[in-house]
């Protein structure tokens, strides 16, 4: 191997507990739900959401980057990798989400009804 | 393997193999690289769920609804807790997993071996929390009819609170005879029969004043729409199916494709467990019988325990995307 390897436990159990916190986190949120987070929206999605969105990257930041050891690696292999991920899931999501929005605003507004 | 592992000094002959310029041997790599497109894949469907979702935004089943049972506590609505749990079920063996691939760097034997068997059983673990979690899925709680044009109805008392079809349904004497193969024309069936027929439950619901039905629509509230008495007739006279529990064509819980995309989501998410499980057994046992000792290298340990945290990663968002969104 071409890096040496020191032995970081004690890194590994501080990103375990970095994990723990923010999934005790999601859960007290999620069973909370505090209105002022769960009743205003932000661009189509209630804040609660976004916050539960935004600390599931941090935790996949910390699986991909610590656990994966993807910060021991050459910047050329997490670029490879990372960057096509990035690009692509938020092309993917941003053509997907508007079209689902637009089927609902179809179904909602105009002639064709899914009013049963 | 020598070849695979050795990094020659072969800065200078860029095409004559043996070179690794992204600094990872080429198992490693295409790990990599196959963690890349199996991330797209999942995104996919989880870009599809979210497709769906926002389509049908008005009336999609809420998850803390759904998914509220504890094992060992009947009856009791804790939503969350469970897959909360599994959660960290996988989170610790992703931990256990990083721990022998460090201890495989330092070439200690013993230590692989522990944190491997742990990790095996920890996904053993996950995939049979996964295995009662959709048992509890498939067989439902409170049971539901479906109306002709589609839409979900359930049952609520006057406080909202669920009530189950078993609390209220009449028993009419009628024969229901389960239409099978032998009896039908032209390749004719159908699934097992509900334990209630439609009559049934419209004859219990006339005999129970205090039950309203409770449909698909999300008010402002970000809570299912609760009809009048009277409104509640006028809908219940269009049941056309009894629904219980779910599978693939109808369920209990509201939009059909909820529960599709449920069962495809996290089935191919189990399905990864289960095979990284397999692998890491693979694995366990070239450990214990030395192979990577011999190899002065235990790289492979390093892969699959790739595979496994990507398993973890995939998780994550599965979690964020079924349970808390």
């Amino acid at each position: 191997m071409s890096h040496e390897h020191v032995s970081n436990i004690g890194r590994i159990w501080k990103v375990f507990g970095i994990l723990s916190a923010v999934t005790v986190v999601e859960v007290i949120l999620g069973i909370l739900k505090p209105d002022a987070l769960h009743m205003n929206n932000f661009m189509g999605m209630n804040l609660l959401n976004w916050i539960f969105y935004a600390l599931t990257v941090y935790k996949a930041y910390y699986i991909v980057y610590a656990f994966m050891h993807m910060e021991g690696e050459k910047s050329t292999l997490r670029s490879a990798v990372v960057f096509p991920l990035i690009f692509l899931i938020l092309y993917l999501l941003f053509i997907l989400l508007t079209e689902g929005d637009y089927i609902y605003e179809v179904f909602k507004n105009s002639t064709i009804k899914w009013n049963f | 393997m020598e070849a695979t592992v050795t990094t020659a000094n072969s800065e200078g002959k860029t095409w004559g193999g043996g070179n690794e310029p992204m600094g990872a041997s080429y198992g490693k790599l295409m790990m990599w690289f196959f963690i890349v497109s199996d991330a797209l894949t999942f995104s996919g469907f989880l870009a599809a769920y979210g497709f769906s979702r926002f389509k049908f935004i008005e009336t999609w089943p809420l998850a803390d609804e759904v998914f509220t049972h504890f094992p060992f506590m009947h009856g009791v609505s804790a939503p969350m807790y469970y897959v909360a749990l599994m959660t960290f079920i996988l989170i610790f063996s992703s931990v256990t997993m990083v721990l022998a691939v460090d201890a495989g760097h330092q070439m200690k034997k013993n230590k692989v071996v522990l944190y491997m068997f742990l990790t095996i059983i920890g996904g053993l673990i996950f995939v049979g929390s996964q295995a009662w979690e959709w048992k509890n899925f498939i067989k439902g709680e409170y049971g539901a009819v479906e109306t002709k044009g589609g839409s979900l109805l359930q049952f609520v008392d006057k406080d909202g609170k669920r009530v189950a079809l078993a609390d209220f349904a009449a028993f009419l004497p009628e024969e229901r005879e389960q239409l099978t193969r032998n009896k039908a024309k032209w390749f004719m069936d159908e699934p097992a029969l509900p334990s209630y027929s439609v009559a049934e439950v419209q004859a219990g619901f006339k005999a129970h004043p205090e039950i309203l039905i409770r449909t698909e629509v999300i008010t402002k509230e970000k809570k299912k729409t609760i009809l009048s008495r009277a409104e509640s007739e006028a809908r219940l006279s269009q049941a056309q199916y009894v629904v219980e529990g779910a599978n693939l064509i109808r369920n209990e819980y509201g939009s059909k494709l909820f529960a599709d995309f449920f069962f495809f989501i996290t089935g191919f998410h189990g399905f990864h467990v289960f095979s990284g499980v397999i692998i890491n057994i693979i694995i366990f046992f070239n450990v214990l019988i030395g192979t990577y000792e011999k190899r002065r290298s235990y790289e492979m340990v390093e892969k699959v325990g790739l595979y496994w945290h990507f398993v973890d990663l995939v998780w994550v968002f599965v979690f964020t995307v079924f349970y808390l969104v």
